[in-house]
Formats: C-alpha cells, structure tokens, sequence
C-alpha cells in the first residue's frame, strides 16, 4: 500500500504546487498523499530546511504536548489530594492502579519497584497515541525510530538486569531444563532467536500499527474528494477512527504488559 | 559549511520536489537523530515527572483512603459490638421485667388467695351460725307446735268431754292427751 501511495505520489506530486496531505488535482484526479503525515518538519523556518539532531521540529511539539498531558492528567488533576477523587484524579488513580497492578500480577512483588519505569513507558505511548488521533497531529509513536529506542530500551535494561541479578544463571533462560536432554540444544537456539527477535516484534507492533490506521484514514480522506463515493468514505473515516481509539489503548497495553512479560523473565528467569 | 549540503541532499531523499514523503517518512534515517534525541529529552522528563510527583502523591492518596477505609471499617464493627452489646442488656431487661412480672402477679394471686380464704372462712361460720339460728328457731317452733297441739287437744278433748255429758278431769285428759302424744 505504501508502493501504491509512493506511485501515485510520484505521477501525480510532481507538478503540483502546493503538498497538501491530500487533494485533488488541477485535472480532478485522486491524489493520495497517506504517508505525509508522517513527515519530519522543522517547526520554524521554511519547510525544506534541514533537520539536525537538535533541531525543534513537530515531533518536539507532540512529544511536548504529551509531557503537558501527562502532567495535566497526573500531576494537576491530583492537586487537590481528595480522599474522595474528583473525575479527573479518578482517571489518574485509575491510571496508576492499572499499571500497578499489571506489573504486581506479572513480574510478582520484587518488580515492583521498576513500575515508575513501566508507568513511564504506558503513560507516553497511551497519550502520545491519542494526540496522534487529533485532526493534522503528528503521532510520534507511528515512527520506527522512536519505538525501536523504546523496545531496544526494554531489551538492554532487561537483559542487563538478569545478568546483574543472576549473573550467568541468567542463561538458563535458554536451557529449557524441563525438556528431555536431547532436545535442549534444539530448544536453546530457538529461544535464543525468539529473545533477540523481541525488540524487533515489540518496536515494530507498535509503530506498525499506529502507522496503518493512520495511513488509512488517509487514503479514504483522500477518496472523499469524490462526491459519489464521499459518504462511504467519510462513514469508513468515522469507522476506522472508533477502530484507531481502540487500537491506541491496546497497543500502550501490549508494550506496556508485554515489558512486564520481559521483565519477569531478567527477574525469575528460571522456567 | 561542509555539512550543510550533504544534509540537505539527505532530506532530498525523503520528499521530493513538491514536500511529498518519499516512501516510509519511517525510514528516513536523516530524522532518526533528531527523533531519538527528543525522544530521551522527553523520556527523561515524563520519568521525573511520574517518579518525583505523581506516583509519590497517587500512592499517599491511595494510602490515606485506604488507612480511612479500615478506620472506618474498625468503627463500624465497634458499633456493631455496641449494638449487640446494647441488644443483650435489652433483653437481660426484658427477661428481668417478665420475672418481676410473674411475681408480682404470684404474690397479688397469693394475696387474693388469702382473701378470699378469709371471706369464705368468716362466710362459712357465718352460714353456721345462721343455720344453728334457723335450726333452734325451727325447734322453738316445732316445740311450740307440740305444744299447742297438745293444748288444742286438751281443749277439744274437755269440750267433747263437756258436749258428751261428762265432766272434764283435767289431770286424767292431761295424761290421756299426753300418752296418746307419745305414741
């Protein structure tokens, strides 16, 4: 699908004068643009200026308002420490119970104190996911390179905190010593790639999914310059939206339980 | 200076002429500094954040709600012991009240007893006395009844003694009158 936007974008793009996400041309054909709202733009100066490392761009801005939310809705509405909560300190209790008690459930009593950490991760990917929602946001959690550094975060400090805690008992994370003798090599190589596949799935989940839903709304927005079909595709935008409002907060669940899962693994890594 | 032309030739190969993304704007790798950049900036600050206010306040909150919960839990089995304590005097009252009952109705029941004792004693002697009264008067009168009957046959035996031509010796009429009265 992104080949087919790329086409249409490289037939149809060029001679266009303004690079509006998506709209019709001088001739009234459709023109797809789905993938440029992905785009990295430097928030001040001219569009085409380069992006250097530091440079504040529209990720700064989103990541930004994120950091804003987050304290709004865990920091603010918590102000007033009201044994008996107002609706916004329920949400954050809520939040907070939430969370707590994956990582209590999962990784047990002695993970209990990397749920900061854990609290951290959901509470960025749950909100910065619903920003994206917003009409012309920018979602920074559809960007590979920004859960990659996640997931690879998750993975390093799992990994490290195993070895630091067991040493190399921590290995047996791979000898399956409940499987006969000889099947354990067999069983260790394949543990082995599934643990190294993990950030790889965990990054790609995440963004995968944000990036698809995205893209598609933007295909049927793109779709709605024709007035035939203009209802169907604003009737699918609405639908695919409730469906992106669901995935948002699935997915900030799956990274956040599945770190947990990981978490377990460095914490009682015996099968 | 050298930089700039190699990073703008390196933009140029993530959209094109008009702005438009060139396949995945994901896998730009010009960005991928500036995202992840950014990205630990505002890691690091949502961590401080949670970990330094948020959590530390959320975990009090929920304490303190906690600790009234089983305050007030406490207070209420305190009153529900009062109340059942509260229900037993209750009833040691009402057990008491009916005993005092029973005996006071045993002893006003004793007392009409003794009453009545009396009034049917002094009835009954009264009833006696009557009856010894009404059984001399009945024997004054048969006495006098004997009596004038014995006169009335004395009389009628004098006046048919009289009307027979006899004369009438009152002592043999006497002793005739009294013999035949006797058998």
């Amino acid at each position: 699908m992104a080949d087919e936007a790329h086409s249409a974008a490289a037939t149809t793009g060029a001679d266009m004068a303004h690079g509006a996400d998506a709209a019709h041309g001088a001739d009234g054909g459709l023109v797809f643009h789905p993938m440029d709202q992905f785009l990295v733009k430097p928030l001040f100066g001219h569009a085409g200026d380069p992006v250097f490392w530091y440079t504040p761009t529209n990720v700064t801005l989103w990541l930004g308002l994120a950091v804003l939310a987050i304290f709004a809705i865990m920091v603010l509405t918590t102000s007033r420490r009201a044994v008996i909560p107002s609706r916004g300190q329920s949400v954050a209790e809520l939040a907070y119970g939430f969370i707590y008690k994956m990582v209590e459930d999962v990784t047990g009593k002695d993970g209990v104190k990397y749920f900061p950490y854990i609290m951290t991760l959901f509470m960025f990917i749950v909100v910065a996911n619903f920003l994206g929602l917003l009409p012309t946001a920018f979602t920074p959690t559809s960007h590979i390179a920004v859960t990659a550094l996640l997931a690879m975060a998750v993975f390093l400090a799992v990994t490290i905190l195993g070895f630091v805690l067991h040493g190399f008992k921590f290995l047996g994370l791979f000898w399956v010593s409940a499987a006969p003798l000889p099947l354990r090599p067999i069983l260790a190589v394949i543990e082995i790639i599934s643990y190294f596949v993990r950030p790889v799935s965990h990054s790609i989940r995440l963004a995968g999914n944000m990036m698809a839903g995205h893209a598609v709304i933007k295909v049927f927005a793109a779709f709605a310059a024709v007035t035939a079909i203009a209802p169907i595709s604003i009737a699918a935008i609405a639908a695919i939206y409730g469906l992106e409002v669901l995935v948002s907060f699935i997915q900030a669940y799956v990274f956040t339980i599945l770190t947990c899962v990981y978490l377990k693994d460095a914490l009682h890594p015996a099968h | 200076m050298a930089t700039e032309p190699i990073d703008l030739e390196v933009a140029g190969t993530c959209t094109d002429a008009a702005g438009s993304a060139i396949g995945m704007p994901q896998l730009c790798d010009a960005w991928f500094g500036n995202q992840i950049f950014w990205l630990l900036v505002t890691l690091v600050v949502i961590y401080f954040i949670l970990s330094r206010i948020a959590l530390p306040r959320i975990a009090a909150i929920l304490a303190e709600r906690q600790g009234t919960i089983t305050n007030n839990i406490a207070a209420a089995e305190d009153l529900k012991a009062k109340a059942l304590e509260a229900e037993a005097a209750y009833d040691q009252a009402l057990a008491d009240a009916r005993a005092e009952a029973g005996r006071i109705i045993d002893a006003a029941k004793a007392e009409m007893k003794a009453d009545l004792d009396v009034a049917i004693k002094k009835a009954d002697a009264e009833i006696a006395e009557r009856t010894a009264e009404g059984e001399k008067a009945i024997a004054e009168i048969r006495e006098g009844a004997l009596a004038a009957v014995k006169d009335v046959a004395k009389d009628t035996a004098k006046e048919l003694i009289v009307a027979l031509g006899g004369t009438a010796d009152a002592r043999t009429v006497t002793a005739a009158v009294n013999a035949r009265m006797k058998g």
